[in-house]
């Protein structure tokens, strides 16, 4: 399969890539897809008190573009607020990566990710 | 050393140059290009003779008779050939047939087009290892079975079949048996005459020949009778019309004279390489090797790397040319039907590759290769999320995945 320039640069050099403590306050943790289907994407998202992501994080088991897919997200929503990295749609993600059709599939799951990052950030904060 | 080096010999092979030298005199108006079934002038006497040295050729690497060579264009006519045509021809003696879940696409949906006309096809699933046991066989015959298509050496793990006892069943049920052995011949020394075989089918590419020349082993005595596939001028004793690309069977023909003096060393060689590269990653953690190292092929060497997806290792070997498994399934996503046929997870399934070498394939790049592999594995592991788990203790089996 041939990839493009971007999905390669991300693929070569992933921005991003830790863990960041799962248990804080102020940090929103996904894990989408499962490993008997080839992909799984863990993205964390580090949030201040104003509701802007200042960080963000992810490790991906999967394909090139699966992993390109969550680099690029990690830049994406950093300094975006929680109502703006929502927003963020597969088919951007899918357009700036230049993904063949049939890995449109690791753009939905960056997505997927990012959501539930969020939702898991906005649950923990509910508690209090 | 050249990069990046070649470790796809199952997929194809390059031709040797000695076959090129061969294969460029059969073309021009200064060589032999006659059309070899032209018989009222000098040029296609030439281009006869030259199809006849090398049916000989062929026929002497594998020990049957010239008169039993059908050509074809490759091993995925060779199998549609030998299924459809002996299963139509023998239609009123029975339309059930037995075949392995671990079998080549050409034969698998040779089989699906015949089920879809009418006939009955039990797909056997193989032990975990990668066999098929002659029990499995014995259990699924059935008064109206005509034909058994088992291959001899897979090509995605290099398990090679029992075929000598599964011929014997046959023979003794006159069942038709037909071996897919596109991966053993010029790979392995292989005598027909030793098996009770009726049908076989290989292939030029496989062996440093030209790509889109193959050969159907059909048997003599007793004779098998197929309905041919591709009609016309009655080419290949009817069997399979079409005018014969002498240039190419000349190019087998030299390929299969060249196995046949070298290939008892090159399987040793082949072994050793083999053996090197596996010994130079079975120490890595959560290595699992799916081949045989006894008696499978001494070319393949199928391993998976888990938590590792394989495109993604394959990405980073770019300066190796590997692939995931077969190279007629590697553009769709599913994980290899071979591996999942065997047993094996659908997560270890994704982290497979195949390694296969061959003639041009030396020490250095092994030792390089190995360098490579544990290099990326570093790399990507400390990018996956589940060897993280992994390595802080957590069971992945017991893990509610969020799936959509």
């Amino acid at each position: 399969m041939s990839y493009s320039k971007k999905v390669l640069d991300h693929y070569e050099n992933p921005r991003n890539v830790g863990s960041f403590k799962k248990n804080s306050a102020k940090i929103g943790t996904a894990m989408v897809g499962a490993p008997s289907c080839g992909d799984v994407m863990k993205l964390q998202i580090k949030v201040n008190k104003k509701g802007i992501i200042e960080d963000a994080c992810f490790k991906t088991y999967g394909c090139g573009s699966a992993i390109a897919s969550s680099s690029l997200i990690t830049e994406l929503v950093k300094g975006k607020s929680l109502t703006e990295a929502e927003k963020i749609k597969n088919t951007s993600i899918a357009k700036e990566l230049d993904l063949p059709p049939v890995k449109i599939h690791c753009s939905i799951l960056a997505e997927d990710a990012i959501r539930e990052a969020i939702a898991n950030y906005k649950q923990k904060n509910k508690k209090k | 050393m050249k990069l990046p080096i070649y470790l796809d010999y199952s997929a194809t092979t390059p031709v040797d140059p000695l076959v090129v030298k061969k294969m460029l005199k059969f073309l021009t108006i200064d060589g032999i290009f006659g059309n070899s079934a032209s018989r009222s002038h000098k040029f296609g006497w030439e281009a006869e003779e030259a199809v006849n040295i090398a049916r000989s050729q062929i026929s002497n690497l594998i020990n049957c008779d010239i008169r039993e060579i059908i050509f074809t264009s490759g091993a995925t006519e060779s199998n549609n050939l030998a299924i459809k045509g002996s299963a139509i021809f023998y239609k009123k003696k029975g339309s059930h047939i037995i075949t392995s879940s671990t079998e080549h696409k050409s034969v698998l949906d040779s089989c699906r087009y015949l089920e879809e006309i009418g006939y009955k096809v039990t797909y056997i699933k193989p032990k975990s290892n990668g066999i098929i046991s002659i029990k499995q066989i014995q259990k699924k015959l059935k008064k109206n079975t005509i034909l058994v298509s088992i291959m001899h050496i897979n090509n995605e793990t290099g398990v090679a079949q029992n075929i000598k006892k599964i011929g014997n069943l046959c023979f003794k049920k006159k069942i038709i048996f037909h071996v897919d052995a596109t991966q053993s011949i010029g790979k392995v020394p292989f005598n027909i005459s030793k098996y009770k075989i009726d049908l076989m089918s290989f292939s030029s590419h496989k062996m440093y020949g030209p790509k889109g020349i193959g050969c159907l082993y059909v048997k003599r005595k007793p004779r098998v009778r197929l309905s041919c596939q591709i009609h016309g001028g009655g080419h290949e004793r009817g069997l399979r019309s079409g005018t014969l690309p002498v240039h190419q069977i000349v190019g087998m023909g030299e390929a299969c004279r060249i196995a046949k003096k070298v290939i008892k060393k090159e399987n040793e060689k082949m072994i050793y390489l083999r053996n090197l590269l596996w010994n130079g990653i079975k120490n890595i953690e959560e290595v699992y090797l799916n081949s045989d190292l006894v008696k499978g092929a001494p070319h393949i060497l199928n391993v998976s790397f888990n938590y590792v997806e394989g495109e993604s290792l394959i990405m980073s070997l770019k300066e190796l040319a590997i692939s995931s498994g077969s190279a007629c399934t590697s553009s769709s996503l599913e994980p290899s039907y071979v591996l999942k046929s065997m047993g094996i997870k659908d997560e270890l399934a994704h982290s497979s590759i195949r390694f296969s070498i061959g003639r041009f394939t030396t020490e250095k790049n092994i030792n390089y290769a190995v360098k490579l592999i544990h290099n990326s594995l570093k790399k990507l592991r400390h990018l996956s999320p589940l060897w993280e788990m992994f390595k802080s203790g957590v069971n992945l089996d017991n893990v509610i995945w969020n799936h959509k």
